[in-house]
């Protein structure tokens, strides 16, 4: 699906390989393993090929050594970098929770229809390509462009915003949404309201009642829905090159141009290392959370 | 229900409805841009036409671009649906140790990063003289939408009971044809859903394809980078209207699917 270009980790495994009904052990039984076999090759060949290559390359081009991560972690550019696409994804992930939380606990008082709207509401950006979607906010932020026209009239005046990061991250926020919404409303969803109400009727304030009951109950919806947009947002390279500025430049976007413009395949592989490394980090810290709330609820 | 209460739910639906329609802005800007007479980007448009449209289909540079992408996400659909239908019942059926570590391979494509992605290929297919070739394309998307057909059909196959499949072997039907007769037809909708996000996964992949591009073949996501950048006429947002109807349409048929799977059970 389109945002899945750039969003590692968007949908999750959803079947392990227990099969039902112990079968009983037939002539050729290896057959099945059998049938793995052309995907494998073809995902060993075209993809842990490729990426292993590109590792090697980080460690021997030009030379043999750690040359190229020695260089990227003390190239004030880079570190530049590093922190910016950090500090980027950071508020990609605050500003999408923000908006997320509300959203989702609606999702789950409103009644049937209101919850379908929200949903369909949700899923829109899910399959609306990429592409068309960063177009869409080229137009939308543009110096006279619609948003800036409605600022204008109501008097909040004009912003520049595209081809900086405050227009990065509005795109970005909404590319990533749903991979907020979705597990926060799993969460919220498996957790029972009359928690909340038994501490009103103890004398709680709302907002205690809320801080103290329902917060920490959808903590692990955050936690999942957190780390998979943060990880999703390190990893982007079309929005904030067609939204963003190229003084401001994301790890992606620094990737690319060592390869692709300077040729520079050690240091570019070096820095793809970089992001994978941080990336596969993240995910499996997405696997342990969400493992353990899903024993409470199952997403 | 009291009043402060009643106001609260109010404000959370304002909000939600602000939040909503910012969701789907983009495609609220797009369509209407397709229709505009101007040749600028400027939103709403004060006049109508089709211009850009026929401007699209008159432009070998989009035609192309279209036909290639609709060229390489069929060859997608048919390479990635075998392979992750073969692989989901390798997964579900096989008795191996090394099972999630495979598990695991099969899906790997789903979380790297694609621009990590796109150097490794892209050095691979320079080796392999394979940059701006069908082959190329079909190979590297294949691999990007192997697991989107792999995970609907696990999931139709971890409900299926095998027992049919015995019961039809018992009354004398041979592997293949319990497989064809029994299987396949209860299994289908996940195959059928797998086959079109592979479609949408191909149709919409930007980031590999611009590397794995060559000024002789590109696809429409490609052209549509390239025109972003070098021009400002509205014929990009008819390639949009256009690439948003048809994922629309695919995706909601996916989801139908979906639906009467999950009904059925």
């Amino acid at each position: 699906m389109a945002v899945l270009d750039e969003a590692p980790g968007a949908a999750r495994p959803t079947a392990g390989p227990a099969a039902p009904g112990r079968a009983p052990r037939e002539r050729g039984a290896a057959r099945p393993a059998v049938l793995l076999l052309p995907a494998l090759v073809l995902v060993l060949v075209f993809f842990a090929y490729p990426l292993a290559t590109m590792l090697w390359r980080a460690f021997t081009e030009p030379e043999t050594g750690w040359g190229n991560f020695t260089w990227f972690f003390t190239t004030q550019a880079n570190i530049d970098v590093l922190v910016r696409t950090f500090t980027t994804a950071l508020w990609v992930t605050v500003i999408a929770l923000l908006l997320s939380y509300p959203y989702a606990y609606l999702m789950t008082v409103a009644g049937p229809r209101g919850r379908a709207a929200l949903t369909l509401l949700v899923l829109v950006p899910f399959w609306t390509s990429l592409m068309v979607r960063t177009f869409a906010w080229m137009v939308i932020l543009q110096d006279t462009g619609v948003l800036n026209r409605t600022l204008d009239l109501v008097g909040l005046g004009p912003v520049h915003l595209i081809r900086t990061q405050a227009g990065v991250i509005v795109g970005m926020v909404q590319l990533l949404m749903p991979f907020m919404v979705l597990p926060l409303y799993a969460v919220m969803s498996g957790i029972d309201r009359r928690y909340v109400q038994a501490a009103r009727s103890l004398g709680a304030r709302p907002l205690t009642a809320f801080a103290g009951i329902y917060l920490p109950l959808s903590l692990p919806g955050i936690a999942a829905g957190s780390l998979m947009v943060f990880v999703s947002a390190l990893g982007f390279y079309i929005t904030p090159a067609l939204l963003g500025s190229p003084d401001d430049a994301l790890i992606s976007q620094q990737i690319f141009t060592q390869v692709n413009g300077l040729l520079q395949w050690g240091r570019g592989g070096a820095m793809g290392v970089v992001l994978l490394g941080m990336t596969l980090a993240l995910l499996v810290l997405v696997a342990l959370v969400t493992r353990r709330a899903g024993r409470k609820v199952s997403l | 229900m009291n009043n402060g209460s009643r106001a609260a739910r109010a404000a959370l639906w304002a909000f939600c409805a602000l939040v909503g329609l910012w969701l789907v802005a983009p495609v609220l800007v797009v369509v209407p841009l397709s229709f505009t007479d101007k040749p600028s980007l400027v939103f709403p448009p004060t006049g109508w036409s089709t211009r850009w449209y026929a401007n699209f289909f008159g432009d070998p540079r989009w035609t192309d671009a279209f036909v290639n992408s609709i060229k390489v996400g069929l060859l997608v659909t048919l390479t990635a649906t075998v392979l992750g239908t073969l692989a989901a019942l390798g997964l579900t059926r096989a008795r191996l140790r090394g099972l999630p570590i495979a598990q695991g391979t099969l899906l790997s494509p789903m979380i790297v990063p694609g621009v990590v992605f796109a150097i490794g290929t892209y050095a691979l297919f320079l080796k392999l003289q394979l940059v701006g070739t069908l082959f190329g394309f079909v190979v590297a998307h294949t691999v990007l939408a192997l697991p989107f057909v792999m995970i609907p059909v696990t999931a139709s196959l971890a409900g299926f009971d095998r027992r049919l499949e015995q019961a039809a072997a018992g009354l004398g039907a041979g592997r293949w044809t319990a497989f064809r007769t029994v299987t396949l037809p209860l299994v289908a909708p996940g195959v059928v859903s797998g086959a079109l996000f592979a479609f949408v996964t191909s149709f919409d992949e930007v980031v590999v394809s611009l590397f794995i591009q060559s000024p002789y073949l590109q696809t429409l996501p490609v052209q549509m980078y390239g025109s972003v950048t070098r021009d400002t006429d509205p014929t990009i947002a008819a390639a949009a209207t256009m690439i948003i109807t048809l994922t629309t349409a695919i995706v909601l048929a996916a989801t139908l699917l979906t639906a009467r799977r999950s009904r059925a059970r």
